[in-house]
């Protein structure tokens, strides 16, 4: 896509995203506003792995510190625009303090890692009852009211998600752009050109996982003020899986993967009533075939027949470098 | 862009798409855990639904209109079960039959709330009533007050002074075993031993080695199915040799298929059994049942089934299918299982929604649960 | 006292089982660097086919259990390894973690689709009668659990040291390339690894599900465990997941007893984290790399 494409595509993104839930029931709307704020938390894991090429299976982990501390700010009187970034901050230096050591012996261990840590977390919120409200879980947070605007509706409050998803995307975008997010790239293309091209890889991987981490983080302080219940047992192991499935299906590494890919997870299964029971054993048989046969997922799958049918005049670098974005 | 243009839009829109509803048929939404871990219960809660809907059609419905059931499976998940209970209102649901297990009905009464819909579940933690919500009522007595009806038996016919209690530690258990606690601390009973397990826990060696070491003179079970087969196992395997008591689930007829010999002689309090067939309707629901199902009913079967009659009895009382005149209706009402037969027992709701009705003690004896007594209502 | 032994026989006869999943773990980590993810799946399965071997074929218990260890080797080995692991491994080991993990789905919700969603009691191979030792009590089948478990590691360990495929199938793990070179047939080696993995699966699914029940779920915690077991005792030795395995069968009910029943679910994941940070290899690990 060319230059100014791009932008223009992304424009016409946010207002069908803006129309989208107009003339919906107040299910949809949930639905829709579900899919915002896993599209955060993919986006989140998406730089993680997409980008830093690290496997982290505690992303629903990450949500639940985010949510509880969300939880317990708004609980306590704080407005939201408060709890949330202290949220963010808590969820980057816990990112920062796990995947330190993990990360300093061998990329794989940080998978092994975040599986423990997802479970140790869920053990203390349903453990620690002074503080989390054990297995009861927190109920009654306040949605966010803005004064003029008011989130305590349904479809208010889907708008006030877009926003926020909106400005993590732009904030994503810049760090991808960044001189920095390139080295993402260079190092998830061949570390070892990489490292020998002076890219300290260990830090950068470090704080793509914190990054990552906080985005989770994000989408928890989300699903507080939706839900206005939170109880361990909505941040299992089982979710950080889910969010993991949402990036590789949607494209890791793709910018747009995460939408695509929640949206396939959040959204499907409401148009595929009709299997019944049978929707996670045909969606986890796609996803080996699709790994088997297109690994780079449905956005790889969209970019290559694109390649097919509009034949760019490129390098084939460069054409491998349009892949990444 | 305009943002209130936008929101009239949408709120005329969603005005528009509330006005349409069938003349004929009154909506129902049957939501449930019909897949994941909750799938046993909720398969059982909507197999006895479906028999009250076929009884209740075939006897003109509630108020001339044909029921009609819309089943929503919650996956066993609690953010899941919310949105399905707003799908249903969304899509004219009168009322609301389910969910079974506390951690989603504690999120997905909100909405029910919110929308002043009247809904009917299966779930029994204390916490439920407590908080406030009108529409929301019970089909089987909460924890707080079905765990009471058992302190009798451990002061009066065991004597006990000291007990043990082994709980899996979710919403459910955790609720169980906090009105336990007290409940024995009122009765001047100790709590020796205090035995925490994980929910889907398969070895109980450690749990019970512990209870045997305490040695208290009985042993409060209160667990999931397949957990309370698993210490069943490991319990006979140890030889503990003091009396096991539970609620509901420990001498349920799975529990006694999976641990077999090991079941023997446990006791439990029971709200609805469908051994109790010395009740006239409960044999005729149990033979019912077995005939469509091949299978024995459950305790949630029955409780689905007296959530779909009671709807149908009090709609016709109010007159209307008004949402709140129901919940006003239901406050404080009694049904006798002589006038309402499909009652099955005389059943009685509080100002908060909390049920009460007479209930049993249930012990295994040669592989089978038989009822030893009975419970008055309290 | 007689409750300590009691605790240390019982994680003996549990650890046991973790060690033979742990086991086949490493095997198949060393023969194609993959990290199985629905090996806790693995070990779920066979039990249902031996329940669809006695409840719907009607066969007699043995034969089930043979047809279960047949229909384990070929769907959890061969088809696993044909079906999934070659067409993902040239993707790289990521995408392989993400396929078992979508693997271990796709078995779960087979079996509570097409079986059932509830537990179901499934016949023991041998006596489950009690046996006192000093005021403890076990089973003839917790003992046997033991043995047939220490047994089958030593076996394999001979297999592998002993015999010329054995030490191919370690040349194989070592280099490949250099295995290739010296004219061992490479593929058949790696297909090897898979199988015996199912096989072992197959077994630990055999001796453990009369206790534990046959259940879809059932998977969850216990690829979890054997997966820490094997990191415990060094990804790279069978006798280290052996070990790892005893280890953390015997630790969790020590936890659950002496120290806390609400956190035990943490010790093996602490554990875990504390050797990943303090010595990666392993307990019983050697550094470097992979070798049988």
């Amino acid at each position: 896509m060319s230059f100014w494409l791009r932008p223009l595509f992304l424009a016409a993104m946010i207002v069908l995203a803006c129309l989208a839930p107009l003339g919906q029931g107040n299910y949809i709307i949930y639905i829709l506003t579900s899919w915002l704020l896993f599209s955060v938390a993919a986006m989140g894991l998406n730089l993680t792995l997409g980008y830093a090429g690290q496997i982290s299976l505690a992303q629903a982990s990450f949500m639940a510190i985010g949510a509880y501390i969300t939880a317990l700010l708004t609980l306590a009187g704080w407005h939201w625009l408060i709890a949330m970034p202290l949220s963010l901050l808590a969820c980057f230096f816990i990112g920062l303090l796990l995947g330190y050591p993990a990360l300093r012996v061998q990329g794989h261990f940080l998978a092994f890692v975040t599986l423990a840590f997802n479970t140790l977390v869920f053990l203390v919120l349903r453990n620690e009852d002074w503080l989390t409200g054990g297995s009861y879980g927190l109920v009654g947070m306040p949605r966010p009211d803005f004064g003029i605007f008011n989130t305590a509706k349904q479809l208010q409050f889907y708008y006030f998600a877009l926003a926020v998803t909106v400005v993590a995307a732009l904030v994503m975008w810049g760090i991808v752009r960044s001189p920095w997010g390139r080295a993402f790239r260079a190092l998830r293309e061949n570390p070892m050109r990489a490292e020998s091209l002076g890219v300290d890889t260990r830090r950068i991987t470090l704080l793509a996982f914190a990054i990552g981490s906080a985005y989770g983080g994000l989408a928890g302080a989300l699903v507080t003020p939706l839900v206005q219940f939170i109880e361990p047992g909505s941040f299992g192991l089982v979710h950080s899986l889910r969010i993991l499935l949402m990036v590789v299906v949607g494209g890791a590494g793709f910018f747009f993967g995460p939408f695509v890919g929640a949206a396939v997870v959040i959204l499907l299964p409401e148009f595929l009533r009709f299997t019944e029971g049978y929707y996670l054993l045909i969606y986890s048989a796609l996803v080996i075939v699709m790994l088997a046969f297109a690994p780079n997922g449905l956005i790889g799958i969209g970019a290559r027949l694109r390649a097919r049918f509009l034949p760019l005049q490129a390098r084939g670098d460069l054409a491998q470098g349009s892949r990444l974005k | 862009m305009n943002g209130r243009i936008i929101f009239a839009m949408a709120a005329s829109l969603l005005a528009a798409t509330a006005g349409a509803q069938a003349q004929d048929v009154v909506k129902i939404g049957m939501v449930a855990e019909l897949s994941g871990a909750g799938a046993p219960s909720g398969t059982n809660w909507r197999d006895g639904i479906k028999i009250a809907v076929e009884e209740i059609n075939a006897e003109g419905g509630i108020l001339g209109k044909q029921v009609d059931v819309t089943e929503y499976d919650t996956q066993t998940d609690p953010q899941t079960s919310r949105a399905l209970v707003q799908k249903a209102i969304d899509e004219g649901a009168y009322a609301i039959w389910g969910t079974i297990y506390s951690g989603s009905t504690i999120v997905n009464m909100l909405v029910a709330q919110q929308n002043g819909v009247p809904q009917f579940v299966g779930s029994e933690a204390p916490a439920i009533v407590e908080k406030g919500n009108p529409y929301i009522f019970r089909t089987s007595s909460g924890a707080q007050k079905g765990l009471p009806s058992l302190t009798p038996y451990f002061t009066d016919t065991l004597g006990a002074k000291k007990v043990g209690v082994a709980w899996v530690n979710n919403e459910f258990g955790k609720g169980g075993h906090d009105v336990f606690v007290k409940e024995m601390e009122n009765a001047g009973i100790e709590v020796i031993a205090d035995v925490p397990s994980e929910q889907g826990q398969t070895d109980y060696a450690a749990d019970v080695a512990k209870l045997k070491e305490a040695n208290p003179d009985a042993i409060f079970v209160y667990m999931n199915q397949e957990e309370s087969a698993r210490f069943l196992i490991e319990a006979n395997k140890q030889g503990l040799s003091m009396p096991l008591l539970g609620e509901v689930t420990l001498t349920e007829a799975k529990v006694i298929d999976l641990a077999g010999d090991a079941a023997e002689g446990a006791l439990a309090h029971v709200g609805l059994t469908a051994t109790a067939t010395q009740i006239p309707g409960i044999a005729e629901f149990a033979e019912k049942f077995r005939s469509a199902y091949d299978r024995n009913p459950t305790h949630d079967a029955i409780k689905g089934y007296v959530g779909a009659w009671a709807t149908k009895y009090v709609t016709e009382m109010v007159g209307e299918f008004d949402g709140e005149a129901f919940s006003e209706k239901m406050h404080g009402l009694c049904l006798s299982a002589e006038e309402y037969p499909k009652m099955l027992l005389d059943t009685c709701w509080d100002d908060r929604g909390e049920m009460s009705r007479p209930s049993f003690m249930v012990q295994v004896q040669n592989g089978e649960p038989v009822v030893i007594g009975t419970v008055p209502a309290n | 006292m007689s409750q300590f032994l009691q605790i240390m026989l019982s994680g003996l006869a549990t650890g046991s089982i973790y060690a033979l999943v742990a086991v086949g773990f490493t095997l198949i980590w060393q023969a194609a660097e993959t990290v199985n993810f629905a090996q806790g799946e693995f070990v779920m399965l066979p039990a249902f086919f031996v329940l669809i071997g006695l409840n719907v074929l009607g066969y007699p218990l043995w034969i089930s259990l043979l047809f279960g260890l047949v229909l384990s080797i070929v769907v959890l080995g061969v088809m696993f390894k044909k079906l999934v692991v070659e067409p993902i491994l040239p993707s790289g080991g990521i995408s392989l973690i993400i396929a078992t993990i979508a693997l271990g789905t796709f078995l779960k919700e087979s079996v509570k689709e097409f079986y059932g969603a509830e537990a179901e009691p499934f016949p023991p191979m041998f006596p489950t009668d009690p046996i006192n030792v000093f005021g403890a009590v076990i089973s003839l089948q917790d003992i046997l659990n033991l043995v047939i478990s220490l047994g089958v590691v030593v076996l394999l360990t001979l297999f592998l040291n002993r015999t010329r495929t054995g030490r191919c199938m370690q040349a194989t793990a070592q280099s490949p390339e250099v295995a290739e070179i010296l004219g061992v047939n490479v593929k058949r080696m790696i297909l090897y690894a898979f199988l015996i993995n199912a096989a072992l699966a197959a077994l630990a699914s055999f001796l453990i599900t009369p206790v534990y029940l046959a259940k879809f779920s059932n998977g969850e915690t216990l690829g979890l465990i054997a997966f820490i077991a094997a990191i415990v005792g060094g990804f790279n030795q069978i006798r280290g997941a052996l070990a790892g395995g005893l280890l953390i069968g015997v630790l969790d009910n020590l936890t659950a007893t002496y120290v806390t029943a609400e956190y035990r679910a943490a010790l093996p994941l602490i554990l875990l984290i504390v050797i990943i940070l303090l010595r990666p290899q392993g307990l019983f690990g050697t550094s470097e790399g992979r070798s049988v």
